[in-house]
């Protein structure tokens, strides 16, 4: 039989967090663990089991509301587990996996519920859903232009405590500015995009978003992102795994509806 | 009343422009606001049965109505057409007809049934399905669960194997429900208790209860001991009867449809042996399981919409034929296409696969993932010429099967007129 993988993906509660097929990024992280050698297995982790704390990686996806509550609950009484998240695991977040890792989260009924408290930031109901193809251009290096779908009713402000994972060139992102930095930080070259609006969150433990699609087989430049924060090494082939239909897959994507793309060209002039 | 429709259907393009809504629900609701008499009067002194769920409501009613018509006549929204519009336009079009059998989307069943008042109600299963309208499946029981508690006189006839529906039937206070065991193979959406949030037990033996797919919650949410079963090829109810069902429809998830129709047609007073024997000789539900011979081969054209229509309908592929699967991301199918990583596309293995449709890449790189071969062609029908030769096995989605079976029908009707 095989070894041991090298490489363990905890898929924390798909029973509950699995509503926009969030699991398909565990696939796409262990294929491209797996396409350059490293021995990548998947752990689905489920409400009913006692979670192990030894995954690489941990994955929480997106979720209604009463599993959301359910799934702080469950993170917050296993410890070892919590410990993990915050101390040696890389943990990538989507959508309700994000506002879960919080410091607070407010429902629609306007009660405030506690967060696991992984991340300075805080949730919010915005009046409108937000939903609909997003295009951000990430803060982190060598990842360029992320393209996902985003569908949530959370307004998300960061604190100082963690960086956007990328500015929105369409769509709505986060919903919410960041406590705590000034605008025009970078005003001498960026101009207006000091006032643009911002997605996502990022530690040196945690990246966390609200795009599903799932956002790591739209972006392989992410997943291999992760992947390295782990292997502790860049991977000197920068999109190396052919996955055939990519190029046409994010060029469709990347070039939005003939209204939107006035918009999205005036927006990429501006760098 | 004409008027009110097209008024309706004028308010969900205005509603789609502006990017409010999806256009469909205002547009019933415009309708239903301006005439709002209309779908009581055209159903006023009939029998009509609702049939509502995520998956199976079009295929079920065509069973349904076929077990009815041994009875009598029998309106029908036969394709589909499942908002108020389309049940005005059913009811409308044969006044006459004692009953009706009308497939309602979930999110009107309220309104149609308000409107009415029917005798049965049958809820087939509730799973992920476009998301991107911004309905949760537990707020769709919820709508459910309201539509049902305002007729506690209705009879509910539904899927006992399924957590979601039960709890949406669970929640009033019912004269009559029947509880039917259809087997259900999809629970993705159902592992969590929908009432409390926590893991549902499955495979708990519960005493006195005819076999199948068994769950308990420790918050005291169980499957109902079901007075209808769904077996291989046969209907077993709970007093002992087993009536022998033989369908032209493939699949096990058609056997449940099947059961379910029986179950209704029995509370309008149609012997299960007679609905048995009109349900086999239905061929296809409006298009779908259709067998099309293009260019000298045979095609057989499955519909899935969702990811657990998509496990029925991939579970029915036994040979392994040359495969077009086919996907659009329309605003009737669902913008987003995160579904596709929920669809078991591992289970293609050793067939030749091609890819197609306005988002074949996709589906191509969801393939890729998957670990499965495959060539990706926009083009459905210049997809068909890429697979080595034989007959072929298609699965689309909704817009990607009405759009090429549009195009097989126009293509086989201009051969016929050239040869």
């Amino acid at each position: 039989m095989s070894a041991a993988p090298d490489l363990v993906i905890g898929v924390l509660l798909p029973d509950m967090l699995g509503t926009y097929s969030d699991a398909g990024n565990a696939v796409v992280l262990a294929q491209r663990a797996r396409w350059r050698g490293i021995n990548a297995g998947i752990l689905r982790i489920t409400a009913d089991t006692s979670p192990p704390a030894g995954c690489n990686i941990y994955l929480l996806g997106g979720g209604e509301d009463t599993a959301q509550l359910y799934a702080i609950e469950w993170l917050a009484r296993h410890r070892a587990l919590r410990h993990a998240l915050s101390e040696t695991a890389v943990t990538f977040a989507v959508c309700a996996g994000l506002q879960i890792l919080g410091s607070t989260l407010t429902d629609m009924h306007g009660r405030c519920h506690a967060g696991l408290g992984l991340l300075d930031l805080t949730t919010a109901p915005r009046k409108r859903r937000a939903v609909g193809e997003v295009i951000t251009r990430s803060a982190l290096p060598q990842i360029g232009l992320l393209t996902g779908f985003e569908n949530h009713r959370g307004a998300t402000a960061l604190g100082a405590g963690v960086s956007p994972l990328g500015e929105v060139l369409l769509g709505v992102g986060n919903g919410a500015a960041q406590q705590g930095r000034r605008p025009g930080r970078k005003s001498s070259s960026a101009g207006p995009s000091s006032s643009r609006a911002i997605e996502g969150a990022v530690t040196d433990r945690v990246v966390a978003t609200y795009l599903h699609g799932p956002v790591l087989a739209r972006n392989p430049a992410l997943a291999d992102h992760i992947l390295s924060r782990v292997v502790g090494r860049e991977f000197p082939d920068s999109h190396p795994p052919d996955v055939p239909d990519l190029q046409d897959l994010r060029r469709g994507y990347l070039s939005p509806t003939p209204q939107r793309r006035a918009r999205f060209r005036t927006l990429l002039r501006t760098r | 009343m004409p008027v009110a429709v097209r008024v309706g259907r004028a308010a969900g393009w205005v509603s789609r422009r502006l990017g409010i809504g999806a256009g469909v629900v205002i547009g019933g609701r415009v309708t239903l606001a301006l005439a709002p008499s209309a779908l009581s009067r055209l159903a006023a002194g009939r029998q009509v049965v609702l049939v509502s769920g995520t998956n199976g409501k079009t295929t079920t009613s065509h069973l349904l109505a076929a077990a009815l018509r041994t009875a009598g006549r029998v309106a029908h929204n036969a394709t589909g057409a499942n908002m108020p519009d389309g049940a005005v336009a059913a009811l409308a079009a044969d006044r006459d007809a004692p009953m009706a059998v009308l497939e309602i989307d979930e999110l009107h069943l309220a309104a149609v049934a308000a409107a009415v008042d029917p005798a049965v109600v049958v809820l087939l299963n509730l799973s992920r399905d476009q998301l991107d309208r911004g309905s949760e499946v537990r707020a769709v029981a919820s709508v459910l669960a309201g539509a049902l508690a305002a007729h506690p006189r209705t009879v509910a006839v539904v899927n006992a194997d399924d957590p979601m529906v039960v709890w949406a039937a669970s929640q009033s206070t019912r004269a009559s429900t029947v509880w039917v065991s259809t087997g259900g193979r999809w629970n993705g959406d159902a592992t969590s208790c929908p009432r409390c949030g926590t893991t549902l037990r499955r495979g708990v033996n519960v005493v006195g209860s005819a076999d199948g797919d068994l769950w308990r919650c420790r918050c005291g949410l169980a499957r109902p001991v079901p007075e209808w079963v769904a077996a291989e090829a046969a209907a077993v109810t709970s007093d002992g009867l087993e009536i022998p069902v033989g369908l032209r429809l493939p699949g096990r998830f058609n056997m449940g449809n099947a059961v379910t129709a029986m179950a209704a047609a029995a509370q309008l007073g149609i012997e299960p042996r007679r609905a048995a024997a009109a349900m086999s000789q239905l061929p296809d539900v409006a298009g779908r399981y259709t067998i099309v011979t293009y260019r000298g081969r045979k095609l057989r054209l499955l519909l899935a919409k969702n990811p657990a229509g998509w496990a029925e309908m991939l579970g029915l592929l036994d040979e392994p034929r040359p495969l077009l699967v086919v996907v659009n991301a329309r605003e009737p199918d669902g913008r987003d296409t995160s579904w596709l990583w929920d669809v078991p596309f591992e289970e293609l293995t050793g067939r030749p696969v091609v890819a197609a449709g306005e988002h074949a890449a996709d589906l191509g790189v969801r393939l890729t993932y998957a670990g499965i071969e495959h060539v990706t062609a926009a083009d459905p029908l210049a997809a068909i010429a890429l697979l080595p030769t034989g007959d072929v096995d298609v699965v689309a989605n909704y817009t990607a099967f009405h759009g090429l079976r549009r195009r097989l029908i126009a293509e086989t009707a201009g051969a016929e007129a050239t040869t």
